[in-house]
């Protein structure tokens, strides 16, 4: 039984005084990922029929490269950023939150690092 | 996890049936959510069936005719029938308004009345908003100043900085907003909610506050402010035309303006 006034149970914990950073870096990498996401689209459509040297020749460029990498690096950004919203929306239980939490953003790291290291690798060689 | 399923004792059963009486040519059926804690029965769904003939044109009408002629034991809230103290805020036909000032004749069909959604119900069409205002005094809603006031005259604003105070100022604290947002469904135990926001706006923009660093701080957190994903049902329901959504915009607006 709870005899918290209910004022008390309002201000809970206070203000964590965060939170705005996590809402200008998804919205910032969701205006990334607008010509980052129309530049894959043109380019995955341009390579349709194309052998894999063509490709790897393509993606040496810096440019290419350099852009595909963004893609990647900001689709997991924004993606982590996105599921962190949801787990916290959803997920009431706080130990499992957490768990779920950790394994979202180590997970979401593990992948966008492994892209990366194979763009790099298929275009540089290993 | 959210709850997706009501839990078994909440689940509302078919009650009874309250027929029209003999002669009534204009017949308006009311499904009406029924919840007497005192029984421990599971809430129902009765209906009944009203002339419209021999009924004012509101649903709080509707309602008051039922209590006063049909069936005493029907429990809601209401007070002013004209849309400025919100105590009759309720869940007509879906979508949470005012019974006073929702005409009867605008919803077609047969007519479900239900309590505001997700919150706890004390009885009937009466849910406890304990913790929304709790919520409400936790913003403090009122003038804060270092300044002391003049002595021989009110704090002065000018005519374009009152101006900023419109489509907030009108706000009755109905809570149809708040408990029409899925945000503070799951999370209303820390999300301010739509209406708690938009007050907490109406203070931040009074261009006579002095506090306006600190509730600023007060509201950045996750759950406070940002569980806000502007789904705009707030906007949709608010039966005063208010746009809660556009509020709560402008302050993670405020939010970036001060990094």
């Amino acid at each position: 039984m709870s005899l918290n006034t209910p004022l008390k149970n309002a201000r809970g914990l206070g203000s964590a005084k965060d939170g705005t950073g996590h809402w200008s870096m998804q919205r910032l990498t969701a205006v990334a990922l607008i010509p980052l996401s129309l530049w894959i689209a043109f380019t995955v459509a341009h390579m349709a029929g194309q052998d894999y040297e063509a490709v790897l020749a393509y993606f040496r460029a810096p440019f290419h490269i350099s852009m595909f990498v963004l893609f990647v690096f900001a689709a997991f950004y924004h993606g982590a950023l996105g599921l962190q919203v949801v787990i916290e929306d959803y997920v009431h239980n706080e130990g499992v939150k957490i768990g779920v939490m950790i394994v979202m953003k180590l997970g979401m790291a593990l992948l966008g690092t492994i892209s990366v290291v194979s763009i790099l690798r298929a275009a540089f060689g290993s | 996890m959210a709850e997706f399923k009501l839990p078994a004792n909440s689940v509302i059963k078919e009650g009874k049936t309250w027929p029209a009486p003999a002669g009534a040519t204009r017949i308006k059926k009311f499904k009406i959510y029924r919840y007497d804690p005192d029984t421990g029965e599971n809430p129902r769904w009765d209906t009944y069936e009203i002339d419209l003939d021999k009924c004012a044109p509101m649903v709080l009408d509707a309602l008051l005719k039922i209590k006063n002629e049909i069936d005493t034991t029907l429990t809601f809230r209401r007070s002013c029938r004209e849309g400025i103290c919100g105590s009759c805020a309720m869940n007509i036909g879906g979508t949470n308004t005012l019974a006073c000032i929702k005409a009867i004749e605008d919803i077609p069909g047969d007519i479900t009345i239900s309590p505001l959604p997700h919150m706890e119900v004390v009885k009937d069409l009466i849910p406890d908003l304990t913790h929304f205002y709790a919520q409400y005094a936790s913003i403090k809603p009122w003038m804060q100043t270092t300044t002391p006031a003049p002595q021989d005259r009110e704090r002065l604003q000018s005519p374009e900085d009152r101006k900023k105070l419109d489509g907030l100022y009108e706000c009755i604290l109905c809570a149809s907003c708040s408990t029409s947002c899925p945000s503070y469904w799951w999370n209303g135990d820390r999300y301010l909610g739509p209406a708690v926001l938009l007050q907490a706006f109406r203070w931040v923009i009074d261009s006579r506050d002095e506090a306006t660093g600190e509730r600023l701080d007060n509201l950045q957190d996750p759950f406070k402010l940002y569980r806000c994903h502007t789904i705009m049902n707030c906007t949709n329901t608010c039966p005063k035309g208010l746009n809660p959504a556009k509020a709560i915009g402008q302050l993670k607006r405020l939010m970036v303006d001060r990094l």
